[in-house]
């Protein structure tokens, strides 16, 4: 017994010798930026996800997108200001009817020292069309001139609208005058790529490594799938003196609260939006503990009404079921970051004037009359008469809160019965696209700042995103000719009424507008964060 | 012995057969496909897309097509990682997966047998019924508490190791000690009953009078005859732990291939779904035949080869 026990005795402290030797006790190795001398400029982040892919056009999802933003540099980039500003572009000129834009471009390097053409921008917008290529993005070229018509094999690759002049000048053609054409050169899409480098070898962008060159303010020196991604600073960057961060560190952690974790101990310099997320219930402490940031982007909540099912066929009962729900009372308890009560449906960030929006939050006593009026124009008696409306969400914590209390709104101020039902999110969004729902619940963030990007989903009865089946003539025609009014504030008017129209049917009720929530080191400085709620680091540093 | 493998092989090729079957028929009854997304696709991108990876043929042709590759293990591409074939996939996470589940199966199968063998030898004293009460616990216990409990005490108060991620042999220690836990639970209970009916046998009597020390009856004697059981465990445990834990690796942001196995679904990433469930059925099926060859050596009362498998 004695010598067993002196074995397993001998085992444990070889056991502790051998976790002592490799753990070394301390992790703070000199990593934390305490500002007695400059602090380390190197940003640790975690990116949540492997990206979809760093090929600017096969991108299709935030973390490629924040990746290639901070890597990769358009024609324009959108200023701390959040407005564009010229980048790889020198200079521009636009003809007298719009359409055709002439770039010029600066003297600009990519990160191997190869100069950057006009070519490499005609070479990756086409590329990206290419059908081939099976860009699932590419819609965002439409707006080029046989954009759509050589992605869906109409028509020739060469006759798309983009052409490199000679070497410092891009030549770019559109279907239709653009107004916020200087924002979408801003978007990942419309980023170039090295076109000598992407003709020899076409698996370039698979991989770090001397192929994956790029011409933005950082260049990926590592990528190791589903664990991290590290990126320097560029030094072939024609603005390389303005930036000022030299490492940035991007894990790729699926758990959030492991990442407030991390950050919390100090192994990482900044948790939550955009880059990934907060969990949802440490957003109140975060908030008293004074440390939490809060910024609305442009992006909306809200319940779409399947207008083809009764009742919600129905405008006055659409609209009762949309004045019937208390936003203030749902951002309050239950989503608690800050987020804005929506009764419009374009973000304040585009229309300042939507912060009050067309209706009062809470109105339950036009809901009252509103759902009376509806019921006679549908030929019910009395309430109970109403087919049980159905809401759907995809199975996620928050949405089922925010159906269970909008449910109770409905049955406690309107007497509405409701079913909730939930299913996993491809299913479900597979359900809403067939028309197989009554009330569906959806979120649209913008992919750049003009208010068409968030009317233009309803345009069309069969268009990508409507699902509503809703459709009217003149919100149609308004739209159209939106993009062709060369006023900016006239252009603004325009949308303004189409959006009055969309309010008065009510496709869809509104719910909140999104809000990024996040927490950072304090001495992190200008970190540029767009109303659309992507970010760059080109300007952020340690203080 | 050699046509008893032989035809375990064999066996092992038509069980493939049906789970690969099965495997391709539930992907497709799953409503969505590996192109659903927020925004609809038009739809001649959508065509091109879906004839590109031939999910516009006829089902009967898909499934010929998909048995070939399994053949040749050749998956193809993944549609949710773009650029990166299953393959890949495999290759950068197995290893990491392996090299964590072997960690944790030492850890589990070293300290549960100690455990085990102590509690027995000292049954009804304070050791057996406090290990075997952290048995109970271990057993009990969801190993994504576990992994927050070993995080919270000794990544965040105590501050030996790394929250997450994947870099040192720092880091795999609160893994490897989170995935443990359970199999090191049961093993040492299982360890424990086996002894203890061994330990009631007239040779270990004999034994005894002859005047053996206990040491000697204990692991020269006892030991070897109390881990059938356990070896019966190890074979799908191995299989289960170095295929990785969808929970501890998500928790600890391993880039194993755990997170492969449920994510796939999620994405309705066919090829992968494919390519995962089909590896892990190899291993799974090679360590019960691994795990039946080595009871035949362990005990030489078992005659393996002589009848239908055991």
């Amino acid at each position: 017994m004695k010598k067993r026990f002196a074995l397993l005795l001998t085992l444990l402290l070889a056991l502790g010798m051998v976790l002592s030797a490799c753990g070394g006790g301390k992790n703070s190795a000199g990593d934390k930026g305490s500002g007695k001398e400059k602090p380390k400029q190197e940003f640790r982040v975690n990116i949540k996800t492997e990206p979809f892919s760093l090929h600017p056009g096969l991108a299709n999802d935030t973390t490629s997108g924040t990746v290639l933003r901070n890597t990769f540099e358009g024609l324009t980039r959108i200023g701390m200001d959040g407005k564009p500003e010229l980048a790889m572009a020198e200079d521009y000129e636009v003809s007298e009817d719009g359409t055709v834009y002439t770039f010029k471009l600066r003297d600009a390097k990519w990160s191997n020292g190869d100069p950057v053409t006009a070519h490499d921008f005609e070479y990756a917008w086409k590329w990206a069309l290419d059908p081939k290529n099976e860009s699932q993005y590419a819609y965002q070229l439409y707006y080029l001139k046989n954009g759509e018509a050589a992605n869906t094999g109409k028509a020739s690759l060469d006759s798309v609208g983009v052409k490199a002049q000679d070497d410092k000048t891009l030549v770019v053609t559109l279907e239709q005058p653009t107004p916020y054409f200087l924002e979408l050169t801003a978007f990942y899409t419309y980023l170039p790529i090295n076109s000598k480098i992407a003709q020899k070898n076409p698996d370039w962008y698979k991989n770090a490594g001397e192929d994956y060159v790029s011409n933005g303010p950082f260049k990926m020196v590592t990528w190791e799938h589903r664990n991290k991604i590290e990126l320097v600073k560029n030094d072939q960057y024609w603005d390389k003196d303005n930036v000022k961060l030299e490492k940035i560190t991007m894990h790729m952690i699926e758990d959030v609260n492991t990442e407030l974790s991390m950050f919390k101990k100090g192994e990482l310099d900044w948790a939550g939006a955009p880059f990934s997320a907060l969990p949802t219930d440490s957003i109140e402490q975060l908030e008293k503990e004074g440390i939490l940031n809060i910024k609305p982007i442009a992006g909306v909540y809200w319940y779409k009404f399947n207008t083809e099912v009764k009742p919600l066929n129905n405008v006055k009962i659409r609209k009762a079921l949309a004045y019937a729900i208390d936003r203030e009372a749902i951002v309050k308890n239950i989503t608690k970051a800050g987020q804005i009560p929506a009764m419009a449906a374009v973000p304040p960030s585009m229309f300042p004037e939507n912060e009050k929006g067309y209706f009062k939050d809470n109105d339950v006593e036009t809901a009252k009359k509103l759902l009376e009026e509806g019921l006679k124009e549908l030929g019910y008696k009395d309430v109970s008469e109403l087919p049980v409306i159905k809401i759907a969400y995809n199975t996620d914590e928050a949405h089922q809160k925010i159906a269970q209390a909008i449910q109770d709104m409905w049955k406690k101020n309107l007497g509405i019965k409701t079913e909730l039902e939930n299913e996993e999110w491809a299913v479900y969004i597979e359900k809403l696209h067939r028309g197989d729902y009554m009330v569906g619940r959806m979120g649209w963030l913008g992919d750049f700042n003009d208010p068409i990007n968030f009317l233009e989903l309803f345009r069309d009865k069969n268009g990508g995103n409507n699902d509503t089946r809703w459709e009217n003539p003149q919100f149609k025609q308004l739209l159209i000719q939106s993009q062709k009014e060369r006023d900016p504030e006239k252009r603004l008017e325009l949308l303004k009424q189409a959006e009055k129209i969309f309010m008065d049917e009510m496709p869809v009720a509104p719910i909140y507008f999104y809000t990024n929530a996040w927490v950072q080191k304090d001495n992190l400085k200008d970190v540029a964060i767009s109303g659309l709620g992507d970010v760059q680091l080109k300007w952020a540093y340690f203080e | 012995m050699l046509k008893y493998i032989l035809r375990r092989l064999a066996s092992i090729l038509l069980t493939l057969f049906v789970i690969v079957t099965i495997t391709f028929f539930l992907m497709r009854i799953a409503p969505g496909n590996p192109f659903t997304s927020e925004k609809r696709l038009p739809p001649e991108i959508e065509a091109n897309l879906n004839a590109h990876y031939g999910l516009d043929q006829p089902w009967y042709k898909q499934y010929a097509q998909y048995l070939v590759k399994v053949a040749t293990w050749d998956f193809g591409p993944s549609f949710k990682y773009k650029g990166q074939t299953v393959n890949d996939l495999i290759a950068d996470g197995f290893p990491v997966s392996l090299y964590l589940g072997l960690e944790a199966l030492f850890i589990a199968v070293f300290f549960g047998i100690l455990l085990g063998v102590f509690a027995a030898v000292r049954q009804n004293s304070w050791i057996d019924y406090s290990s075997m009460s952290l048995a109970v616990i271990g057993i009990s216990v969801p190993s994504f508490i576990m992994a927050a409990v070993l995080q919270y005490i000794f990544a965040i108060k105590l501050q030996w190791f790394p929250i997450a991620t994947w870099g040192s042999f720092k880091h795999t220690i609160l893994p490897a000690l989170a995935l443990a836990m359970m199999p090191l639970a049961y093993i040492a209970r299982l360890t424990r009953s086996t002894m203890l009916e061994v330990l009631n046998n007239d040779y270990i009597k004999t034994a005894k009078s002859k005047g053996f020390s206990e040491r000697v009856i204990v692991y020269r004697h006892a030991l070897r005859n109390s881990l059938l059981p356990v070896i019966s465990y190890l074979g799908p445990l191995t299989a289960n732990i170095i295929t990785g834990s969808f929970v501890i690796e998500k928790i600890f942001g391993i880039p194993g291939l755990g997170a492969h196995f449920v994510q796939s679904i999620t994405n309705r990433d066919y090829t992968v779904i494919m390519g995962v469930t089909t590896f892990y059925s190899i291993i799974l099926l090679l360590a019960v035949l691994l795990v039946d060859i080595v009871y035949g050596l362990i005990d030489p009362r078992i005659k393996v080869s002589a009848k239908e498998g055991v």
